[in-house]
């Protein structure tokens, strides 16, 4: 993708992410696709061919139209209370009911005239205090006047979308806890990548991103075959993929061990390698034009035995032999196509079992449901000395294991555990303060550098891992032992 | 060995971290015939770093031992030599998520100050984005010019030796994002919107004070931003620490030999704490949080050019 050059534009087939104030969702742009979002229907078609970040209104007919940018009117002194000690909340202080709101919204009323409407038809309104006054209108607004913003997908929007609206896709993984892994891991252009992830593409898709289409990424997956259901939601340009390889963790040992053979597969599913992902976020209807699509299984062969009218000829037998060839060349077809598809895999991985056996990956990630130990302890073997890895857990308990088992290996230094607080504030004029506080439910990390691994040295190791800890005076006290 | 490029092998002329243990590094340029001193001893760089591959062991000459590590930006900012207070790794790591960097991208940054945000930047818009930097002191413009070239990334970066809020960035229309951490960023950010692309540009305004943020935020609006949102984000680091505990001694009941205490060889306390009768402690492992932590750096505030 170009950067600094034009804006990007909605088109057909990108996956696309609806935004209305702190809600997303990702959706396929498609025609005549039907999208339910925030308790509205519509379809996307109009939003073709507008750049990135247009915000839209919806139309009567379920039509998307671009918002005007409509002047604010002025804000002339209006008439406001000082404060609420005579204001009674009798549910009655708004004239217009129901109906009469519904037929406004029914006779195609924008939004902005409802909520001037509502305002007018208030009677505690003008004894509200400015700042009750302002909160008023913008929970008006956000009710009546429905926009929705298509922004382009990106690790930012789409890391923030799944913590909302699926965390358990992605392990509880929070936004924040994925932007230190990046960093930490020293994630760029150039790297040769191991990642382990079970957070439905996410994390891989944003190591992706930060390394711009250069160097490599090996996948290991668990089962049989990687889920890229979010990676695909980027939208990166077909070139990224080709360096990027998969690799089943059901080999790693015999890799480990020098055992590897390509002659026993993982269980191969007849077609996709690529497992499914029920809704994750995107339109309710399954869109599996969202899958990064493999070539599909040998299609049935086009030509169909059609038994012409000279079946009932004399020559049975050789319209039988006939018959039984074209039979047979079809299933030679299929078997060969069969063939082929069973080389390219067996091709591939033993490409990526290269890659992994140099020894030299730059960096690792791992964040999975699985226990982070074993993953740690083996996948490290395939990264140089002096690089980063970064282990995320969603349970600290876990890390604390690895990292005891890490000090026993030896060949790490640099060990830290640790979690990330984020708190977000609401800033207007003499109403600023915190909004919420998320800390815990984020997840754990646990990075560190690898050096050249000694073995066969226990007091070599024993030895660093004294260094590695704190000097011994604190070390005493932190213990609660007595000294 | 570059700061965007990883290498295998110490060469004359790289900038190498020296690791001597927990929380004790420093930065070293490698040059033949120098000499290092450090608490274990001598570094010979002739002898010692060059040809030898990043992640050895080094033993010095009084015969204690440290690890010479590959740089990146984030041993760089927890080594570099301070010239103003400096963004650390948990506030960079938003900052450059937020801001949607990645390779390709262009970063408008004022101020530059030390360099560590600068460093970060640079290696995630390699090898083909560029940051454009301003910094008001001279001096500081110079170090960080210098910075720059000993690491090997002058190609990615400008230092334009200006002030931002008279002066802007030096470009316009073309940014990706801008980062502002200056005293008054308000004042910058008509520049920065004319530093930023036509639409989707992105802005983070990096303030220690709250009054700072409001301005800003004040500021954003006015010039049309959208999406402003402000933040904090801090870290929480854990040691890993194995803890005893002593079993208080609560007497027995009389006659009886079972103790009404804590009763470590009852079959639903064995497992993870680990009983030692004999001494009279149970053993677990912990995450401990550390005694000082950081309780403030700054308020981020991200926005979108609409």
């Amino acid at each position: 993708a170009m950067e600094g050059g034009p804006s990007a534009r909605i088109r057909e087939g990108d996956c696309a992410v609806l935004k209305r104030d702190e809600v997303f969702k990702a959706v396929s742009v498609l025609r005549r696709r039907k999208i339910i979002f925030e308790k509205q229907w519509f379809y996307l078609d109009n939003a073709i061919g507008h750049i990135y970040g247009t915000t839209f209104e919806v139309t009567s007919g379920g039509n998307l139209q671009p918002k005007q940018e409509v002047e604010e009117t002025p804000t002339e002194t209006k008439e406001a209370g000082t404060d609420n000690r005579n204001i009674v909340d009798d549910g009655k202080s708004q004239k217009l009911t129901h109906d009469d709101i519904k037929a406004l919204k029914d006779k195609g009323i924008k939004g902005q005239e409802i909520v001037q409407q509502l305002i007018e038809n208030s009677t505690t309104f003008r004894d509200k205090t400015e700042f009750a006054q302002d909160k008023y209108i913008k929970k008006k607004k956000k009710k009546y006047e429905a926009v929705i913003t298509i922004v382009k997908p990106s690790t930012r929007i789409l890391s923030t979308m799944y913590y909302a609206r699926e965390p358990g896709k992605i392990n509880h993984l929070r936004y924040d806890t994925l932007a230190q892994m990046l960093t930490l891991g020293n994630i760029h252009a150039g790297n040769k990548m191991i990642v382990m992830e079970t957070c439905a593409g996410l994390v891989l898709g944003a190591v992706m991103e930060r390394m711009g289409g250069y160097g490599s990424i090996i996948q290991m997956y668990p089962g049989g075959g990687p889920v890229r259901a979010a990676t695909s939601c980027f939208g990166f340009p077909k070139a990224f993929f080709d360096n990027l390889h998969e690799f089943p963790l059901s080999k790693v040992q015999s890799l480990l061990s020098g055992t590897f053979t390509t002659e026993t597969l993982p269980a191969d599913p007849e077609e996709n390698p690529l497992v499914e992902e029920e809704s994750n976020g995107l339109s309710e209807e399954k869109q599996t034009s969202l899958q990064e699509t493999e070539e599909e299984p040998a299609p049935e062969a086009p030509m169909e035995i059609n038994p012409t009218e000279e079946q009932d000829t004399m020559d049975i037998n050789a319209e039988d032999v006939e018959f039984k060839e074209n039979k047979e060349k079809e299933n030679k077809e299929n078997v060969r196509e069969k063939q082929m598809k069973q080389w390219e895999r067996r091709k591939k991985l033993k490409e990526a079992a290269a890659l992994l056996r140099e020894k030299n990956a730059d960096g690792l990630i791992v964040a999975s449901k699985f226990h982070p130990a074993p993953l740690l302890l083996s996948l490290l073997e395939f990264v140089a000395p002096s690089r980063p890895f970064v282990v995320y857990c969603q349970y600290k308990e876990p890390l604390l294991e690895c990292y005891t088992k890490l000090r026993e290996r030896g060949g790490v230094i640099n060990l830290k555990l640790s979690e990330t607080w984020l708190r977000n504030y609401q800033v207007l004029p003499d109403r600023s303060h915190p909004k919420l506080t998320m800390s815990g439910g984020g997840g754990y990390l646990l990075s560190g550098i690898t050096v050249i691994l000694e073995k066969g040295r226990a007091d070599s190791s024993n030895s660093e891992a004294l260094k590695m800890e704190e000097p011994s005076s604190k070390r005493c006290k932190l213990q609660d032992l007595p000294c | 060995m570059s700061f965007v490029e990883y290498g295998d092998t110490i060469k004359d002329g790289d900038t190498a971290i020296v690791f001597l243990g927990h929380e004790s590094m420093f930065p070293v340029k490698v040059q033949h015939g120098t000499v290092t001193q450090t608490k274990y001893g001598v570094i010979r760089h002739s002898t010692d770093l060059i040809g030898k591959k990043y992640g050895s062991k080094v033993t010095c000459s009084k015969g204690g031992w440290v690890f010479i590590l590959h740089p990146t930006p984030e041993l760089w900012t927890m080594n570099l030599p301070h010239r103003t207070q400096i963004l650390y790794s948990t506030d960079i790591s938003i900052i450059t998520m937020m801001l949607e960097l990645k390779p390709g991208s262009i970063v408008c940054e004022s101020g530059t100050g030390s360099g560590s945000l600068s460093h970060a930047l640079i290696r995630t818009v390699a090898p083909t984005g560029h940051l454009y930097t301003v910094e008001f002191h001279h001096q500081r413009a110079e170090k960080a010019r210098e910075e720059f070239r000993e690491h090997g990334v002058e190609h990615l970066v400008t230092v334009t030796n200006q002030d931002v809020c008279k002066n802007g960035f030096g470009v316009s229309n073309i940014a990706d994002a801008v980062f502002l951490d200056i005293p008054s960023p308000w004042e910058a950010i008509g520049h920065a919107k004319s530093a930023l692309k036509a639409e989707g540009g992105r802005i983070c305004s990096f303030s220690p004070c709250i009054e700072q943020v409001q301005r800003t935020c004040l500021a954003m609006e006015e010039y049309g931003f959208t999406e402003i949102n402000t933040l904090e984000i801090l870290l929480r680091v854990y040691n890993v620490k194995t803890i005893s505990l002593q079993i208080p001694d609560l007497g027995k009941a009389a006659e009886d030999n079972s103790s009404t205490g804590f009763d470590s060889s009852h079959p639903s306390h064995q497992g993870s704490p680990c009983a030692n009768l004999q001494q009279g402690t149970v053993q677990f492992k912990s995450g401990v949080p550390l005694r000082e932590v950081v309780g403030h750096t700054g308020y981020l505030t991200f926005a979108t050019k609409s």
